[in-house]
């Protein structure tokens, strides 16, 4: 058995950095998330791995540091909350068009605006429609628990470099602000400049003098090329959600409604099935861990056997639309959610499903 | 085995701390654990409250709306938690600073004398231990030597000097719980 530790979500997500083999942090502090910096600084990666951690003047300073340290084929990331992750959004869409690994933590708060300080999950459709301008999409990672949340830092490098695109963790104040146990992953070195030119040689600004020079760059001024980089990132999001789709159902076998959520939101979701099994209702879970690509197969599947959904998310109805677009009209889809900070509790949660799905 | 537990009342008087000893104890005894805490301004001076869950299996919500326990450490928290307590189920209180005791019939209500105890060992700091001791009375969810081990990943090495004292103030509450007769 590895490292056993009672963790915080946000100390987790630095120490899995650090184990990983990360090279560079640059972000700015922000609640619910400043713990990431935080254990950053007190653990001294720079002593110990030669990591860099920088606080940088703000928000669109670090993501604009985070694109050039990118650009050199360096395992870097940011983290941020909802209103820093908007400053960053510009940047985001510079990445994606530079097509640049890299990897966002957003602890999502409540908003619009500055909002509240308290957990949210109202920037889905931020994290996977877009955001930034123009044509991309971030392959979206939501863990549910300290656990994944250590385990999905390495997978996101390990699907950014892949995909060569940058990719955003998607959690929120629940999960940074809990401790669970958690086994921490075995320490990796970082890659040697060897091993980076092996790697990300082919477009990486390494400094090589034997050769043309790489450029990073969203920028095409050329329409007729610029719509080849276009049909290059589509092919690359289509390749992506035939093979990076992950999910988890729980007794969907038996279910007659299945209730759809992700992060924090499943976990309780999880509960309020626990409750309403115990009163009879035969109702499952699903819970989609990346929401781009989201489980759409498994939706459709599941449309041809039950009698309806519940989406159940911490916002005003935003996947909502993706269960419905999977779901195409068979079967009701409806919708609960508590939002501006507010987390639904698991009694409410079987009462909405009581009342919207099953007396519906 | 699932124990869902709500630690509640003013910051300063060691709430979240006394919930992570808990989840870490519980960690050593090879139990599933969470820790869910309130955070945000209200944490300045005002109230502080945990959630702690103990579970032999995976657990599920860390947000919850009713509990096994209450341990409930002011009258602001008395307020607001008594009735989030789970028929049957246990509340556990200092009764300094309450002005209004619980009235529920359907729990089991218990008493500990925390703040009198701690100043009585000469460490006021050792009132989270007292209340954990009083606590873990009613539940034994936790011996002794995990109780150490969860002490010694908790507290930072500086402070692990203090561990005995610590010790001692979980037998003094473990020694002190009170009844409360419906």
């Amino acid at each position: 058995m590895g490292d056993l530790r009672l963790m915080k979500g946000n100390e987790v997500v630095a120490e899995a950095a650090i184990r990983c083999g990360c090279d560079g942090y640059f972000g700015y502090p922000i609640t619910p998330q400043s713990e990431v910096m935080e254990t950053l600084m007190l653990r001294k990666p720079w002593e110990e791995t030669g990591m860099v951690v920088l606080q940088a003047e703000s928000e669109v300073a670090s993501i604009n540091m985070l694109y050039g340290a990118a650009s050199t084929g360096k395992k870097v990331f940011t983290s941020s909350s909802s209103p820093g992750i908007s400053l960053m959004t510009e940047g985001i869409s510079y990445l994606a068009g530079a097509e640049l690994p890299c990897l966002f933590v957003n602890v999502q708060r409540g908003g619009p605006g500055l909002g509240t300080i308290q957990p949210s999950q109202a920037d889905y459709f931020q994290a996977v429609k877009g955001g930034g301008h123009g044509d991309y999409k971030l392959i979206v990672l939501a863990p549910a628990s300290v656990q994944e949340t250590n385990d999905f830092m390495d997978l996101g490098f390990e699907l950014a470099f892949k995909y060569s695109t940058p990719v955003m963790l998607l959690t929120d104040g629940v999960i940074g602000q809990m401790m669970e146990k958690v086994e921490l992953s075995d320490f990796k070195p970082r890659w040697t400049d060897e091993e980076i030119e092996r790697i990300s040689g082919e477009w990486a600004c390494l400094g090589k003098k034997d050769r043309p020079r790489h450029v990073s760059t969203s920028l095409e001024l050329d329409s007729e090329k610029m719509e080849q980089n276009n049909h290059r990132f589509q092919a690359k999001y289509q390749s992506i959600q035939e093979n990076e789709v992950r999910y988890e159902m729980l007794n969907c076998e038996d279910a007659d409604y299945v209730m759809v959520a992700f992060g924090s939101s499943a976990r309780i979701a999880q509960k309020s099935m626990e409750i309403a099994r115990e009163k009879g209702i035969k109702v499952g879970l699903l819970r989609p861990i990346t929401l781009f690509p989201f489980p759409i197969k498994q939706i459709e599947e599941l449309a041809g056997r039950v009698k309806g959904f519940l989406s159940v998310e911490m916002n005003a109805g935003q996947m909502v639309e993706d269960v419905k677009l999977a779901v195409n009209g068979k079967v009701p889809v409806e919708y609960f959610g508590r939002y501006g900070g507010m987390i639904p509790t698991p009694g409410e949660i079987v009462t909405a499903l009581e009342q919207k799905l099953i007396g519906g | 085995m699932t124990e869902e537990i709500i630690i509640a009342g003013f910051g300063g008087q060691g709430v979240l701390s006394m919930g992570k000893i808990l989840a870490y104890s519980g960690i050593m005894q090879d139990k599933e654990v969470a820790w869910f805490p309130s955070y945000g301004p209200e944490m300045r001076g005002g109230t502080a409250n945990v959630t702690v869950i103990i579970s032999d299996e995976r657990i599920s919500s860390p947000v919850l709306h009713e509990f096994d326990t209450a341990i409930i450490l002011n009258q602001q928290s008395m307020d607001k938690f008594e009735e989030t307590v789970k028929p049957g189920g246990v509340l556990l209180y200092d009764p300094n600073g309450i002005v209004n005791p619980p009235t529920r019939t359907d729990i089991q209500i218990y008493t500990i004398e925390g703040a009198r105890l701690a100043a009585e060992l000469g460490n006021p700091k050792t009132f989270n231990m007292i209340i954990l001791g009083a606590f873990l009375k009613v539940k034994p969810l936790i011996d002794m030597s995990s109780l150490e081990k969860g002490l010694e990943k908790s507290l930072p090495e500086r402070h692990h000097k203090l561990i005995p004292l610590n010790l001692e103030a979980v037998n003094k509450g473990l020694e002190s719980l009170e009844t409360v007769e419906a």
